[in-house]
């Protein structure tokens, strides 16, 4: 390359943006689904969860991406796994340590995010191909395209769930059947099956507004 | 050097691994002390919460060196025997027998009145659960309760940790009018029993119930004799 490229060119912001739309982790290539219905029952976890992802996803494409040229083919998935657990155990421990109630609410989900394949699936992509600056952005998009799903599903099943926002009461007391009226929260809604339905659901919404996507 | 060849392999890999596990415990080390703070601050503020009161982070030790005004470690018989209370690891004691192990009392004093604050240890669906129960100075009234759980699921089991599921145990009484020890009915709705023995369970989470029901009538049954004593 002659020419440096600029640090916000149109393909890197096209990095930051097209997880978030057509190339959603969650909805389009279809990774990181059980997290995505394991943390939802409510929103707080949701948002930490995303929060957490995006950073470990951030760092580990940066770490890799610096490393690629010395990693040995036959153990690069090895070496892939054992940066992501290092991020996360530090996640974990640094959370402990700071903002230990934040680190209760998540409990055993932060060491869960060693399992998703999103992180897997953008080192192995890009990260091993990418120098360092399109490989954090490409985390950053990702982490954020995850996040904004995970979000939009833990708001649907809080409120429809448990009738309540960040655990605070959104539907008045006296509308419920208990108390003589005629509303009763949908039980459904916090088990997990019908996470995935409203994964389906926001995947069938997007491909209505988003035609490139839907395959022949 | 050739990347594929087996020596780098080895070599890259011994040292990525040396290097992460140097990293990750110096990490530890030094994050150590900050988390075994926090541990100590969250389980004076989870004393407090079973006597009902409310405190954060910055002022929980402040608040219980005020209001926690004495503790102590008795054994199954309901001697006093030597011990810190607050050091007491629940999960071992509950591993020994009933005759051998330490049971912690906290006294702590509420416009003028004595409350006797006992913890507790269990099981849930997915790990432990544990709590403290506070009682008035009749040894048979609930003042007040509160649990907390290592993993149970958000939204069903999680609840224990909850105002609303705590708050059913105020002034709940543990004794029946013949005098026996009868703890607390964690009940589902097709399940009776005299309402001021019972709460009700949690929709969806019917093991971390019935496991926060066998906890809190194991634990209280190690007390009995400290009870029969305080009465």
């Amino acid at each position: 390359m002659s020419e440096k490229e600029a640090l916000f060119s149109k393909k890197n912001l096209g990095l930051l943006s097209n997880p978030l739309n057509s190339d959603n982790p969650i909805t389009v290539q279809v990774l990181g689904i059980c997290s995505a219905l394991a943390v939802t029952a409510q929103l707080k976890p949701a948002i930490v969860m995303a929060i957490a992802v995006t950073a470990v996803v951030a760092f580990a494409n940066v770490i890799i991406s610096l490393l690629r040229n010395t990693i040995p083919n036959r153990i690069r998935i090895i070496v892939q796994l054992v940066v992501i657990a290092a991020l996360v155990i530090l996640v974990d421990q640094v959370l402990k340590a700071f903002v230990y109630d934040v680190s209760k609410q998540l409990s055993v989900f932060v060491g869960l995010i060693i399992t998703n394949c999103i992180l897997m699936g953008r080192l192995e992509a890009f990260a091993l191909g990418n120098k360092p600056w399109p490989s954090l952005l490409d985390g950053i998009g990702n982490g954020a395209g995850y996040g904004a799903i995970l979000v939009i599903i833990g708001f649907f099943r809080e409120l429809l769930g448990s009738g309540s926002l960040f655990g605070y009461k959104l539907i008045p007391e006296s509308w419920y059947i208990a108390n003589g009226g005629f509303y009763s929260n949908n039980g459904m809604m916090i088990l997990p099956p019908m996470a995935l339905i409203t994964v389906g659901v926001i995947i069938w919404v997007q491909r209505s507004k988003n035609r490139k996507l839907i395959e022949d | 050097m050739d990347r594929n060849s087996n020596v780098y392999t080895f070599i890259y890999a011994s040292a990525m691994v040396i290097l992460v596990a140097a990293v990750l415990s110096i990490a530890a080390f030094n994050l150590k002390p900050f988390q075994a703070k926090n541990i100590e601050i969250e389980k004076k503020q989870n004393i407090l919460a079973s006597v009902n009161i409310a405190a954060n982070a910055t002022n929980a030790e402040q608040i219980y060196n005020e209001k926690i005004v004495n503790s102590y470690v008795v054994n199954a018989k309901g001697e006093q025997v030597d011990g810190n209370a607050f050091t007491v690891d629940m999960k071992k004691e509950r591993a020994k027998k009933v005759e051998d192990r330490a049971l912690p009392v906290f006294e702590c004093e509420i416009d003028g009145n004595i409350k006797y604050i006992l913890p507790l240890y269990g099981a849930g669906l997915w790990g432990p659960i544990w709590g403290y129960i506070s009682l008035d100075s009749d040894m048979n009234t609930i003042y007040g309760a509160t649990f907390d759980h290592q993993g149970e699921t958000p939204g069903l089991g999680a609840e224990i940790a909850t105002k609303a599921f705590q708050e059913q145990f105020k002034g709940k009484t543990i004794f029946d009018n013949d005098g026996k020890l009868y703890s607390i009915i964690v009940a589902k709705s097709n399940e009776t029993a005299p309402a001021e023995h019972k709460v009700d369970a949690i929709s969806g989470g019917t093991i971390t119930s019935k496991g926060l029901q066998s906890m809190v009538e194991e634990d209280l049954n190690a007390y009995k004799a400290f009870f029969n004593q305080k009465k």
